[in-house]
């Protein structure tokens, strides 16, 4: 989990599973999780373990998450935004569910 | 520049594309454009640096000073990119290099932006996707609160933010020190650097000292590591690490020759230095060569940075580790040759421009062996004896299952994938690549240079299929498929165009 050293100054909202989470406009999805106290953002599909962001550049694909219904989104990639709806994900991925 | 930001926006074609706006990318970027060449600049992140440089434009030095001089230095290059008259496209992932088919021919990217794919045509490709930290694999490592040592560094950089409680750093390399010395500065309750070097590497090294001494890097090596040791422990001569915890980790086991012990922690971060990021060359048909000093694969380049495919070129750690200031002269010499290639500037006028860049690379790279030698990971770091780490994150396949099938006589690592998975989840092999090919060459006792890597293919990224379907098609694409010529239209490129 990270701390940060600055206030928030433009907050936007977003909920991930449900739970509102605040942070400052272009934050990257992913370290506002972790700002936001959530280091546990999905379960892996072999094993079902909890994982977490690990490398924050695009390379683990450690971080993904369902986005506004879009899954394995990768959430240290991309900026959030007031409204997202985030959702972990746990187990294998569907290709129908919520793919549009 | 013209930011691009639907994929429609894109040209059908373009002198020079560059991928990556690190140090090397953005500094190509303006060395092309300066000399009239029409230039696309594609890059996955939301604002241009790369990882070094990261969001360097968004926040100003009075913000906070916790990243040092040398990072804001990079906006010395963010600016001028900005305002040079190119393409630019952010938040782009490309998934796909085909070289050109025949020499006249151009190069073509398939790039995902806003959710639509597209394919742009290049005569030149200059590939600047940098470094990805070495995975450091121990038992542990999957578990919430590790994370790289790169990817705090990238939260204090993007977003202001440190490693919340007690915070453990292991691993080895300058980056490490660097990083704690920014999170001490911070105010990170930092319990100790784990220093897990090989102590063997220092009389290794030795021979590369006398040439290190003239390295502009080594001042600030020196003070880093007087600073760290000032403001925390540090533990050397670590024989095994383990990070301990159910959900997440909770503590952090060391064996050192003085015994074991264990420390409570909130987050530990792992570094093992970086090696280059060859997906995108690998999958374009590049050479890839193991380069022993850096203990690393690398694309094969000339002095100008031309891999052996023609029209493409690599710049940067992407095509050997040098650092970001190397980065960005290498970045300058590649476009220099991409002109030359293309015409743009004739033989003398590049060898006026290349001789004085050369000369900084040649002292940016002076002593570079001397790091790379002593700082080179020790053995149970690179090839975890434990048989129940987890060496493939994203399928979950541990070291032991990889003795057991390399013992088999698999005859590499495409056909290891194959029988048992290991490198095929969404990271495609980056987090698994380099440590099955130390456990394979350790098993069988030779090079890893014997043992190669796994052969990569496009799509390097993951694509949508819905972005794919949604690519615009030719007539004869379409025939192939269906069978049926296609309806004629007012637009020649389709209705997605």
């Amino acid at each position: 989990m990270l701390r940060r050293l600055r206030e928030v100054t433009d907050p936007v909202t977003f909920s991930f599973d449900g739970c509102p989470v605040t942070a400052e406009r272009g934050d990257t999805l992913a370290a506002a999780l972790l700002a936001g106290g959530i280091d546990t953002i999905r379960h892996s599909v072999v094993g079902d373990q909890p994982r977490a962001p690990y490398c924050l550049m695009g390379v683990c694909f450690e971080c993904l998450v369902t986005v506004d219904g879009v899954q394995n989104r990768q959430s240290c990639l991309m900026e959030v935004r007031d409204g997202m709806v985030v959702a972990s994900q746990r187990g294998g991925r569907q290709v129908l569910q919520g793919n549009r | 520049m013209r930011k691009i930001t639907e994929a429609a926006q894109f040209a059908d074609t373009y002198d020079i594309a560059i991928i990556g706006a690190g140090p090397a990318g953005m500094s190509a970027a303006i060395e092309a454009a300066q000399a009239g060449a029409s230039v696309l600049l594609v890059d996955e992140n939301t604002s241009p640096g790369g990882q070094i440089y990261r969001a360097v434009t968004r926040h100003s030095p009075d913000d906070d000073d916790f990243l040092g001089a040398d990072y804001w230095k990079g906006r010395t290059i963010a600016e001028p990119f900005l305002a040079a008259p190119i393409d630019y496209a952010c938040s782009t992932t490309v998934w796909s290099l085909d070289p050109a088919a025949e020499p006249s021919a151009k190069a073509t990217l398939g790039l995902t932006l806003a959710g639509a794919a597209r394919r742009v045509e290049a005569r030149i490709v200059i590939i600047a996707t940098g470094a990805m930290e070495r995975p450091m694999p121990v038992p542990g490592w999957t578990l919430p609160g590790v994370m790289t040592a790169g990817a705090a560094q990238i939260a204090l950089k993007s977003i202001s933010a440190v490693p919340d409680g007690p915070t453990v750093l292991a691993g080895c390399g300058p980056l490490l020190y660097l990083l704690a010395s920014q999170l001490l500065k911070a105010g990170t309750e930092i319990v100790a650097v784990l220093d897990t070097s090989d102590a063997g590497q220092r009389l290794k090294a030795l021979p590369h000292l006398p040439a290190f001494l003239g390295s502009p890097y080594l001042a600030k090596g020196l003070r880093l590591l007087v600073d760290v040791r000032r403001q925390t422990r540090v533990v050397s001569g670590i024989a095994e690490l383990t990070i301990n915890g159910d959900t997440r980790a909770q503590s952090v086991t060391i064996r050192t020759g003085q015994g074991s012990e264990t420390l409570a922690v909130q987050t530990v971060l792992l570094h093992q230095g970086v090696i280059p990021s060859i997906n995108l060359a690998s999958s374009a048909g590049c050479t890839i060569r193991w380069n022993e000093d850096q203990r690393a694969f690398e694309p094969e380049t000339d002095p100008l940075g031309r891999l052996s495919v023609p029209g493409l070129f690599a710049a940067g750690d992407g095509a050997g580790i040098g650092g970001a200031d190397h980065a960005a002269i290498e970045g300058r010499i590649a476009a220099v040759g991409a002109l030359l290639d293309l015409g743009l500037v004739e033989q003398p006028e590049a060898e006026t421009r290349l001789t004085p860049l050369k000369q900084q690379r040649r002292r940016y790279r002076r002593g570079r062996a001397f790091l790379d030698i002593l700082y080179r990971p020790a053995k149970q770091f690179l090839s975890p004896p434990d048989d129940a780490t987890i060496i493939c994150r994203c399928e979950e396949v541990k070291a032991g299952q990889l003795r057991q099938v390399i013992d088999l006589g698999v005859p590499g690592p495409n056909q290891l994938k194959t029988f048992i998975r290991c490198g095929m989840g969404p990271c495609q092999g980056r987090l698994c690549a380099s440590t099955v090919t130390e456990i394979m060459a350790e098993r069988r006792g030779v090079s890893p240079a014997e043992i190669g890597t796994y052969r990569l293919r496009a799509p390097i990224k993951p694509v949508r299929l819905s972005e794919l379907a949604a690519l615009p098609q030719t007539e004869d694409a379409v025939f192939a498929v269906t069978g049926r010529r296609p309806e004629p239209v007012s637009n020649p490129k389709g209705p997605n165009q």
